[in-house]
């Protein structure tokens, strides 16, 4: 269909006013909210960190300094490369992909006993018991892991009690209860999609592997996943780019010696107030995971289409 | 390699439903056997029992004379072919035919090595690398039962596999599935609530209502020696005349019905014997419905032509009754003798007592 064609057939679908309505407010959302923004954050990010007076002056040149600053460090420093910040970059990707792997496991098999196996009544009050935490706001969650997880806690008051440990652990210290609230605060996102694909699934070819022979973990890995996978891509990858940017719970949870890369963008917005190095910094958080979400995509043959569903 | 199969008292219930009264069923190995039912009578239940997806409530299920109970149906020597087929359509065709094969760890090469084989037998060679939804209707049936030969069953279990399919399809796969049965030599248990296709495969058909059996015999008597007036009204068309015995003989009755005496045979199960002052009904084919022309035979009655039917090689007759206005069908087979009876008057109609049966009156299917 012709692009022309497109639009003539989405009017007439919709009506006029709908269709102009629906043109205007995804456009004006589109533009005003994620596009504009982007678009300032990004020309911060090259031009050189000068007072809001200075803009648009000759100060206000542009340069990939900041850029060059998070690999390179301080032109002063005598290390060669910026040793901290790319190690922190690193380290909260890498914890993003653990903490989507670690939801991943928890996710698939409560979304598939709630899509395959759960009758009526029971199903929905997993769903809403699933559902009525996240009511709480994410901060107030977060203190409550650190309560939970701290040295006077539930959790190591149990553990003691029991004599599985004879003094308190330091699970903030650790980053357990950072994993754990990192891992807990975006479970709904994994959940959702896989139910949704899983469900779709008709129930017969899971019995039809079963009647030729398949243990169940045989039915999963060729039949359930390969049908869910559209699914579990989008849930990994709203679960992985939140937890890449999330601020909250690193800010609360995370033990005094880790650093989570949001936290340097946002000391250079705030402490620092280089917003150009946080523009830069948080372009190219961006930009990663960007890459990082396709390239993965791309090795799992899943297609965009297809996560849309 | 065959197995008979055993159904001893099973009951299974869902909730206060009953899905499945007392089935008793023996089905000899080899042999093509049909569950022929109206839609919603359990058919699908009972095949899930011999499967093992379902546990009977009570009575057991044997196979090759083992008793089957908490053997899973990954364990079972059957092999099921769904309703809507449920093929894996993210796998390829070879893929999906040789299925059973990889769950057993067998090499990839063999794997092919047999799907080749079993797609000459569907007579779909070379198409193993194509995907499940690049197959019309006809092929993906064939797919299934090649995945399910596949497996090496003993018994295949066929759940209303035609249904999808177009007629002229389905009258072809007919022929392909029995073929296909005598050529592997297996048990087919095979559940339809088409009875042209029970009575055309089967070597043996049972007559299922609500859950009960109402009877199991091959096609020819279920046909002609119906054992109930479900199964009379449900397999093939029937005249149905409703009245009270007035005398029996010993294999003759004589019933007194609106329309008149009839006289007809009485059914040889003892389940239906009937004696004098019963509610019965008696049953005639349209195929033995003729106009009487000064022979005589036992049953006649007046009867005026509202509607007729020409298809080439046969008439079919709409008959209103003049005394009841009750409306009989009668057909015969186009010789070129007869001409057209369109629109007369007051008619001699009749049938032999031989070409009717009395049955005790009960549960009708539905019209
Ligand atoms: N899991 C179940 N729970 C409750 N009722 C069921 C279940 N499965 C089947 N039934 C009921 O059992 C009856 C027989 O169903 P089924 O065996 O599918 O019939 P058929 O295959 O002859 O059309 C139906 O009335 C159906 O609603
Ligand atoms: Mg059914």
């Amino acid at each position: 269909m012709s692009f022309s064609n497109y639009w003539r057939a989405f009017f007439q679908k919709n009506g006029a006013t709908l269709a102009l309505f629906l043109i205007i407010a995804v456009g004006t959302w589109l533009f005003m909210m994620i596009i504009l923004p982007q678009l300032f954050m990004l020309d911060f990010s090259i031009r050189a960190n000068v007072p809001p007076p200075k803009f648009g002056t000759e100060e206000h040149y542009y340069t990939l300094e900041h850029y060059k600053y998070m690999i390179f460090g301080s032109a002063l420093s005598t290390d060669s490369f910026n040793i901290i910040d790319v190690t922190v970059f690193f380290r909260t990707i890498g914890a993003a992909i653990f903490v989507t792997l670690i939801d991943v496991a928890l996710c698939y098999p409560i979304a598939y006993y709630l899509a395959h196996s759960a009758t009526g009544g029971w199903s929905r009050l997993m769903v809403l018991s699933l559902i009525v935490p996240f009511w709480i706001n994410e901060i107030l969650r977060a203190f409550a892991f650190k309560i939970i997880f701290g040295s006077t806690g539930v959790i190591n008051n149990f553990l003691v009690s029991i004599g599985i440990l004879d003094q308190p652990y330091d699970f903030i210290r650790n980053d357990i209860a950072l994993w754990a609230g990192l891992s807990y605060a975006f479970i709904l996102l994994m959940i959702f999609p896989i139910y949704n694909a899983i469900e779709s699934l008709d129930k017969n070819q899971i019995e039809a592997a079963r009647d030729l022979g398949a243990p169940w973990w045989k039915i999963h890995w060729r039949v359930v996943v390969p049908h869910a996978k559209p699914g579990i891509s989008s849930g990994c990858t709203m679960v992985f780019m939140l937890t890449a940017g999330a601020l909250a719970a690193p800010q609360i949870l995370g033990g005094p010696s880790s650093l989570w890369f949001t936290q340097i963008i946002y000391q250079g917005f705030n402490q620092a107030g280089n917003w150009a190095r946080g523009s830069a910094y948080a372009i190219i958080l961006l930009v990663s995971c960007i890459v990082l979400v396709l390239v993965m995509m791309k090795i799992a043959k899943v297609k965009f289409g297809e996560m849309m569903k | 390699m065959s197995a008979d199969v055993k159904l001893e008292s099973v009951w299974i219930r869902f909730g206060d439903f009953i899905a499945a009264r007392d089935v008793n069923l023996h089905i000899k190995g080899g042999e093509f056997f049909t569950i022929l039912g109206p839609s919603g009578c359990g058919k699908t239940t009972l095949l899930r029992a011999v499967s093992g997806f379902l546990t009977p409530s009570e009575g057991s299920v044997l196979i090759g004379g083992e008793n089957m109970a908490g053997i899973g149906p990954n364990r079972r020597p059957t092999a099921l072919i769904f309703q809507n087929l449920a093929l894996f359509p993210l796998m390829t065709i070879w893929e999906n035919i040789t299925f059973s094969l990889e769950v057993k760890g067998v090499r990839k090469a063999q794997r092919k090595k047999r799907a080749d084989e079993l797609l000459e037998l569907i007579a779909l060679p070379g198409q193993g690398e194509k995907m499940v939804s690049e197959l019309s209707g006809g092929q993906k049936q064939r797919v299934a039962i090649a995945r399910a030969l596949c497996a090496q069953p003993e018994v295949l279990l066929l759940d209303e596999p035609l249904s999808a399919l177009d007629l002229k399809l389905r009258q072809h796969m007919r022929t392909e599935l029995r073929s296909i049965q005598q050529r592997v030599g297996i048990t087919f248990i095979y559940i339809t609530h088409d009875q042209g296709e029970a009575l055309t495969m089967s070597d043996h058909v049972a007559v299922m209502r609500e859950g009960i059996i109402e009877q199991v015999s091959d096609g020819t008597t279920i046909y002609d020696e119906p054992d109930t007036a479900f199964v009379a009204s449900f397999v093939g068309e029937n005249n149905r005349f409703a009245g009270k015995v007035t005398n029996v003989t010993d294999s003759f009755a004589q019933v007194s019905t609106p329309e008149g005496l009839i006289r007809a045979r009485c059914s040889k199960s003892p389940e239906s014997k009937v004696k004098t002052g019963d509610d019965v009904y008696v049953f005639v084919r349209p195929e033995s419905l003729r106009f009487v022309s000064g022979r005589l035979v036992d049953n006649q009655m007046k009867a005026s032509v509202y509607h007729e039917e020409f298809e080439g090689n046969m008439w079919q007759v709409f008959l209103d009754i003049s005394s009841t206005r009750k409306r009989v069908k009668m057909s015969y087979v186009n010789d070129g003798s007869i001409r057209s009876h369109s629109g007369e008057k007051d008619l001699p109609v009749g049938f032999s007592s031989e070409a009717a049966i009395v049955l005790p009156q009960g549960p009708l299917a539905a019209e």
